[in-house]
């Protein structure tokens, strides 16, 4: 693909119809309600199927739910033993894979991260069942670390053997008196995505854990930071702005979190949400049992960090603060103004497609933007519909056989901590003065009109659309990664960032800039095809020929 | 060799019929091995004396790796074999998976070569078949033809055009048949007939019609067959009877399971004939 062949004209209907013209009548009868030509740019949305299952045979970009709930929300704290119930390979392969980085430095938020923890079924164990092993593997992760909290997770078999894993951490738990166990049924199976493993362990997090702290939090202003995984470190850049502005993030769900974070989150006074997905169960369950409002924030882009900051010194509505965050934006920016109009003459004009989880797909548009990059094509692997057409779908959205098979947990005002931040007429100002709470747009009316939205985008999806699109930067990941670059385009990482970030907040941007321009603007792709390829010394044909 | 596995639902008398049958086989001077796929392992007491065995799964569990053949298999009634493939206690674990593990384990210490001098292998099969480990006889050519234990009550009817379904389904990628149904009769109006009638529809045969008697359950009080515990009694018969017609079986089909209508009906035939 050399850069002479490049200027490509495209329309979008056409497209769509070639990423379809492969596929039997079925397939492509459903694939075709997954691609979506963007119309709106408003709440008039039109309707895109998202979050059914994949089709049998299609290499999809998705993961398991095992992997949503023990590899993305738990995975993250540092002081709790997680502990996977199943065969090694599933523990192994989720061991230190993610880049969720973490600075427990020393026995209190001892880390353990770095382990890898599992039961190791054999074959006996599926016949005899686990549950023995199960209560000796929590009782030596006791005896060893002695943690504040034990997390179980189930994998497919133990699902299918029936191993009680709630009853033997309930046991453990009684038994030790002094730690927390508690277990999560996310065997990979279960559900379309790892979307269901994020909303299993919201439901157990918030069960067994939230509002158990027994330390006060006394800062002034209080913040939960959700759906933020401390991926390449964009956890740490966050709170050292929030910190810049007196803002105190008291916990993170859950990049660099641990057991007390996460169990004092009902003390903030205001939840942020950033990846919506994976963690917008938390923040209404946090609103309906505590009072704590939620807004939907973006740290990903200089503009969207300094937009998110004013949100919520907006909501805390302190002139004190809301100057103090001026002053940190103002002192922030002209570093990040100085990369960006230094890149932005060799970035400005490229194309990029972004096909990532549950927000980034979203979320690192803000970044192109201030790059000159347009996103041509992006979707999510596990959004569902108010992920790409906004919250207000919510009441319509069908509830199917695979999403009833997640728990739905009835949460009440507790009678005790229940304590609205804001009183109903505080909130009605700060929402007419703009600020939008339990809000969010989702992907759709962000984007172009005549952009390409596809759901659950596929590995022959994904190599055709580079191959009629030519787009000069591909973002998905570790699946994707050798695949779109064999085909000669530069292709990062958004789940692990490779080896970069963090690329959050004012510094992110600045590791970002630097990172995408030395990407779309290296030569190396040009020599694609080796010189004998193109221009070869000796040629010579077949005798058959 | 010929490798038999006994089908039917559960509690029709798959194990005693198999025992009994097997006892009548050894008197004959047939050289028999029992396999148990029953989590129970009550699969081989009245051949044993006893529930003396130590299943395959327990040795597999208790010596690791290092099996012998001698540790898993035990001498009974008539020189035959008796092997319990053990399993988890209820409600637990994977009886299915324990099935499939117990059966390779045989094979891999050589419980079937040729030098073992075995005419027979039967497998005594838990209930109805309920997961893949449960077909697992009925797997890779591991059992070749089957029996089906029913009665005329309809249940057992049920289960036993449900087995076809599997048989069927495991016929056509490999050599299983069926080779008949075995009435253990429960005294039921017109039984023999309704299930000679079931047999033809399926496409098989009634192999043998065994006529209830308690000198099975006498003989099970004092943990024998039949055959051994009273050779004279007329029931003792009727399971030499039933051996001697496996021995000459010639008849293997892939069998043509009835939709539940038709089998709705062939109950209504049979029972409106009786009242």
């Amino acid at each position: 693909m050399a850069k002479a062949q490049k200027l490509v004209q495209w329309e979008p209907h056409n497209i769509k119809e070639q990423l379809l013209e492969k596929y039997p009548p079925k397939v492509a009868r459903k694939r075709a309600s997954q691609i979506m030509i963007n119309e709106a740019l408003s709440n008039t949305t039109p309707e895109i199927v998202a979050n059914v299952r994949t089709i049998p045979g299609i290499i999809t970009m998705r993961g398991c739910t095992y992997a949503g709930c023990k590899g993305v929300i738990m995975g993250p704290a540092s002081d709790i033993v997680n502990l996977v119930h199943g065969p090694i390979g599933c523990s192994f392969y989720a061991w230190l894979t993610r880049r969720n980085q973490s600075d427990a430095i020393n026995d209190t938020n001892a880390n353990y991260i770095n382990y890898c923890m599992s039961t190791d079924m054999q074959d006996s164990d599926i016949i005899f069942g686990g549950e023995k092993k199960l209560a000796a593997a929590i009782q030596e992760a006791y005896d060893l670390f002695h943690p504040k909290a034990i997390a179980v997770f189930a994998t497919c078999p133990v699902g299918l053997i029936g191993d009680d894993i709630h009853a033997v951490a309930k046991k453990m738990k009684e038994q030790f008196g002094d730690c927390n166990v508690f277990a999560f049924s996310c065997e990979g199976y279960k559900g379309v995505s790892q979307s269901a493993g994020h909303h299993i362990a919201n439901n157990q997090v918030f069960t067994h854990v939230v509002g158990k702290s027994e330390t006060e939090k006394t800062d002034k202003y209080k913040i939960n930071l959700l759906g933020e995984y401390n991926i390449g470190g964009d956890g740490f850049e966050i709170d050292r702005i929030l910190e810049r502005c007196g803002i105190k993030n008291i916990s993170t769900f859950s990049g660099n979190a641990t057991y007390d974070k996460f169990a004092s989150a009902n003390q903030a006074d205001l939840s942020c949400v950033m990846c919506h997905r994976s963690i917008n169960y938390v923040a209404d369950m946090l609103e309906t049992k505590y009072g704590i409002p939620w807004i939907k924030v973006n740290f990903i882009g200089a503009e969207a960090t300094a937009k998110s900051l004013r949100k919520i010194a907006q909501y805390f509505g302190e002139q004190a603060l809301i100057d103090l965050v001026e002053k940190v934006i103002t002192e922030e920016m002209p570093e990040v103004l100085a990369v960006q109009q230094e890149v932005y003459p060799r970035t400005n004009g490229k194309t990029a497609m972004l096909f990532l989880g549950g927000s980034r797909a979203h979320h690192y548009q803000e970044l192109f933007k201030e790059m000159g990059i347009k996103t041509l094509s992006a979707g999510y692997e596990f959004g569902h519909r108010d992920d790409y057409e906004g919250r207000q779908v919510i009441p319509t959205l069908k509830v199917d056989a695979d999403s009833r098979n997640i728990e739905e947990i009835e949460v009440e005002a507790d009678p005790l901590l229940y304590r609205p931040r804001k009183t109903v007429e505080e909130l009605a100002a700060l929402a007419a003065d703009g600020l939008a709470f339990k809000d969010y747009e989702g992907l759709n009316p962000n984007m172009d009109k005549n952009a390409l939205i596809i759901d659950d985008l596929n590995q022959y999806e994904a190599e055709k659309l580079v191959e009629l699109m030519k787009p000069d930067l591909f973002c998905a990941g570790i699946k994707e990664k050798y695949s779109i670059q064999k085909l000669g385009v530069p292709m990062k990482q958004l789940h692990s960032y490779d080896s970069g970030g963090p690329y959050a907040g004012f510094k992110g941007a600045i590791n970002f800039y630097r990172e995408i321009d030395r990407l779309v603007n290296s030569r190396v792709w040009s020599y694609m095809k080796a010189p004998w390829q193109e221009n070869p010394e000796l040629s010579a044909t077949y005798v058959w020929e | 060799m010929r490798k038999v596995a006994i089908y039917g639902k559960g509690g029709i008398g798959k194990s005693t019929t198999t025992q009994n049958t097997v006892a009548g086989l050894a008197e004959m001077g047939r050289k028999v091995m029992v396999v148990g796929c029953d989590p129970k392992a009550d699969s081989t007491r009245l051949l044993l004396g006893g529930m003396s065995q130590k299943s395959v799964l327990d040795t597999l569990r208790e010596e690791g790796e290092d099996v012998e053949l001698e540790n898993i298999r035990k001498l009974g009634y008539g020189g035959t074999w008796a092997v319990e493939s053990g399993g988890p206690e209820p409600g637990v674990g994977c009886a299915g998976r324990g099935i499939i593990t117990s059966i390779n384990m045989l094979e891999s210490l050589g419980a079937y070569e040729e030098k073992e001098g075995l005419d027979y292998a039967f497998y005594d099969v838990l209930g109805d078949v309920v997961c893949g480990g449960f077909a697992m006889p009925i797997r890779d050519g591991k059992a070749e033809e089957i029996y089906i234990v029913c009665s005329g009550e309809m249940m057992a009817m049920y289960a036993a055009n449900n087995i076809c379904k599997g048989i069927m389904k495991y016929a056509q990628s490999g050599s299983v048949r069926l080779g008949g149904l075995i009435c253990n009769s429960r005294n039921v109006d017109n039984e023999k007939e309704m299930i000679e009638e079931l047999a033809k529809k399926i496409g098989t045969q009634m192999i043998y019609f065994v006529p209830r008697d308690n000198d099975v359950q006498r003989a099970e009080i004092n943990r024998k067959t039949v055959i051994e515990w009273n050779p004279q009694a007329p029931q003792a018969d009727e399971y030499r009877g039933l051996a001697k017609a496996i021995d000459k079986n010639k008849m293997f089909v892939v069998p043509k399971p009835l939709a539940i209508e038709e089998l709705e009906q062939l109950l209504l035939d049979f029972g409106l004939l009786a009242a």
